[in-house]
């Protein structure tokens, strides 16, 4: 198991990430594809850590994971304000800000 | 009091702004006693420095000092400096005495007018300018003068601010004098290019010491240009041919102003700048050529349309501005200090003369027209007495100040070798004489020309408004003797020793003594001349009331002519003001306002207009188009990154 299997399996991760993103409507599962884009990114750092024999990479996961907590925090009371005012998860219907 | 010389200037220069800024929230006895507690001060100040001056010995009579570095750039240095010699020590005594005293006129003329505090923030604004003006020390401190009585004369010529025609007039004196100071400017930038220097000191030393470089009798050359372009100035400054005209139009102005910036003081500016530069001028033949012409033109000229004119201030203001002519004249002919004699007696009697005239309008109530006055010497003795001291010295009769001072111009015309001048000027005094007691017993004489209602509360006026008119009255008279002519048999002209060493770098010409008797006889003619226009004015005004009317039938075209002031206003309208409005509305706002600048402007605005109208459509409010956009923009920066690295 070399370096580029990581990286492959990241990328894809990313990929089906990033494509749930823009197809689901749904903001949970937006918010599911999200934590996995953060964590296909996180699985780079640990195994360029693990490559390059430096601690660096796997300081950074720490910080990715603060991130992710302090916006799973934010999203969710996005959520739930939504789900108040609108009765909908669907972030289709929630688009008052445009021209 | 030589060390605290900048008191003199900004003692005004707080009271104006104490008036200005504090003014209306303290009321009006604080504002009478800040602006003429200021004004006063200022002329002790002054006194006091010009008897320290007078105490010195002739040589020394000159103070300059530098207050600091204004401008410093390359070689060019500009000092904040005062300069004090006899020639700015007359003037700082006329400047801040008659200053101070229509400063406590202007105590009763202006009670109870709503913008009180203003005006006496201006009075002492303009006080402050004009003491720059005189007591600068370089041309450019003078321009600074210069400019700030301008500005002055602008806003109190517009003070009555709900009166269009004020604010009209205030335009047209403002428009005027620019004309004269590009002039004015050009010239110092010729100095400053010819002599590396702004200095009067220095630039006075190259001159004198320099008699190669620029010769006596040359009719052309630089200093010429120089004398004409500042000349220019002076023009548009004391109000000669051909940019006079905005001083008539300057009385609408409150009275006092007439009397302080637009006889006694202000406008004598051109004179005094001319005297100041006289080492330029007296090397420039065709310069002085230039001024005695215009000078002359002016005196007789304004005189002329002075005869006609029935609004009482602008027969006071042509009459200005023919005095200023005479003073003109007396430059041209380098008779300075005799052009700076009669800029003293001019500002006291012309100064009484305004008061006068503003006691009697106070006293009609607001009526300016001399056709609906008459008889006022029984209800205005004082006004009428001190106006009548005023019209002889004005018309040069022995032994009031204008005598000695109108004198001595027309005598030095004639022993400069100009018989002609001479002729126009005596003539001159001839009518300067007939349209003063025109004025006098058209408002003091005769029947009485008003309804009940005015003679209801005519009055004299109160005491802070008589007792300036005394005062005037008695430097008018006495004025004269500071400058007794020598044919009189006591000793030189002591006002000619004392300017003497300001004018030391003036260029003298030969002069071959005329005898004292000569000089007497041409005192009797000019005498004589102003006694046949004040018996003239008697007859037609006192005597035999219809012949001035039938007069005026007899002579229609000559009388229309004058009455109509030449129709210069009309002619100037017609060839200059109305097409500069044309090609100023039609090419200048249409064409190259609208047009041009308003149309790139609106240009840019509207097709930011059109491109956003189409972008616009991107910020749809959808979360998941936001980030197809994101991911498209990263993915688009990692193949231009891969790119560049590969």
């Amino acid at each position: 198991m070399g370096l580029h299997h990581y990286l492959i399996l990241s990328a894809l991760l990313f990929a089906v990430g990033a494509a749930g993103v823009i197809v689901k409507k749904n903001i949970i599962a937006i918010f599911l594809c999200i934590e996995l884009m953060l964590n296909a990114a996180n699985l780079s750092f640990v195994a360029f850590s693990r490559y390059l024999d430096q601690v660096h990479g796997q300081i950074f996961v720490f910080f990715v994971m603060v991130v992710a907590a302090a916006e799973a925090a934010v999203g969710l009371a996005i959520t739930i304000t939504l789900y108040r005012n609108r009765r909908t998860l669907n972030v289709d219907d929630a688009d008052l800000m445009k021209w | 009091m030589l060390d605290y010389l900048w008191l003199i200037p900004l003692l005004p220069l707080a009271g104006s702004a104490l008036n200005g800024l504090a003014g209306k929230r303290l009321g009006s006895s604080f504002v009478t006693w800040v602006g003429c507690g200021s004004a006063g001060l200022a002329f002790l100040a002054a006194a006091a420095a010009v008897l320290d001056l007078v105490r010195a010995a002739p040589q020394n009579r000159e103070v300059l000092i530098s207050y600091f570095t204004w401008i410093a750039c390359g070689d060019f240095v500009a000092e904040a400096q005062f300069l004090l010699d006899p020639l700015s020590g007359v003037m700082i005594l006329v400047v801040t005495g008659v200053g101070f005293v229509i400063h406590v006129y202007s105590i009763g003329y202006m009670h109870g007018d709503g913008g009180y505090y203003r005006f006496f923030s201006y009075m002492n604004l303009f006080l402050f300018a004009m003491l720059v003006l005189v007591m600068a020390g370089n041309f450019l401190m003078m321009f600074v003068g210069w400019e700030g009585v301008g500005l002055c004369s602008y806003l109190l010529i517009g003070y009555y601010i709900d009166r269009k025609s004020a604010g009209d007039a205030g335009k047209k004196a403002f428009v005027v004098n620019r004309i004269g100071d590009v002039g004015f400017i050009l010239g110092v930038f010729l100095v400053f290019a010819t002599f590396g220097s702004l200095d009067f000191a220095e630039v006075f030393r190259q001159i004198a010491s320099a008699p190669v470089r620029f010769p006596a009798e040359t009719g052309v050359g630089l200093l010429t240009a120089i004398a004409l372009l500042l000349f220019v100035g002076a023009i548009g400054k004391s109000a000669q041919i051909p940019l006079y005209v905005w001083l008539p139009d300057a009385m609408e102005g409150p009275t006092p102003v007439s009397a302080l910036i637009h006889a006694a003081t202000m406008v004598t500016a051109g004179v005094y700048m001319v005297v100041r530069c006289a080492p330029i001028y007296s090397r420039s033949e065709a310069a002085l050529g230039v001024v005695t012409v215009v000078g002359i033109l002016t005196a007789w000229l304004a005189a002329t349309i002075g005869l006609t004119q029935t609004d009482i201030k602008r027969v006071l203001a042509y009459s200005t501005v023919s005095q200023l002519g005479y003073m003109f004249v007396a430059a041209g002919v380098t008779a300075f200090s005799a052009g700076i004699f009669h800029l003293m007696t001019h500002a006291f009697f012309k100064a009484l003369l305004f008061l006068g005239a503003g006691s009697v309008i106070h006293a009609m109530g607001g009526e300016q027209d001399l056709t609906r006055m008459g008889g006022l010497r029984r209800y205005a003795p004082i006004t009428y007495r001190t106006m009548c001291i005023a019209a002889l010295a004005i018309s040069g009769i022995f032994p009031l100040a204008g005598f000695f001072s109108k004198d001595e111009i027309l005598f030095s015309a004639w022993a400069g070798g100009h018989p002609v001048v001479w002729a126009v000027g005596l003539a001159t005094a001839g009518l300067t004489a007939f349209y003063m007691f025109r004025l006098t017993f058209l408002a003091f004489h005769g029947p009485e020309r008003f309804g009940d209602d005015v003679r209801h509360h005519l009055h004299e006026s109160p005491p802070s408004m008589t007792i300036p008119l005394v005062i005037l009255a008695i430097l008018a008279t006495v004025g004269g003797f500071v400058g007794l002519p020598p044919w009189m048999g006591l000793g030189p002209n002591r006002f000619a020793e004392f300017l003497a060493p300001a004018l030391a770098h003036a260029h003298r010409p030969e002069t071959h003594e005329i005898s004292h008797s000569v000089e007497f006889v041409f005192a009797l003619v000019s005498v004589l001349a102003a006694l046949i226009g004040i018996f003239l004015a008697r007859y037609m005004y006192v005597g035999n009331p219809a012949a001035a009317g039938l007069l005026a039938a007899r002579a229609r075209g000559p009388y229309t002519l004058l009455y109509r002031k030449y129709y210069v206003d009309e002619i100037y309208d017609r060839l200059l003001v109305n097409p500069i409005v044309v090609v100023s509305r039609e090419m200048l706002w249409k064409g190259i306002d609208v047009g041009i600048v308003d149309g790139t402007v609106n240009g840019v605005g509207a097709s930011m207009r059109v491109w956003g109208g189409l972008l616009k459509y991107v910020q749809n409010g959808l979360v998941r188009s936001y980030a197809s956009w994101i991911l498209t923009g990263a993915a688009l920066l990692l193949y231009y990154v891969a790119r560049m690295r590969g």
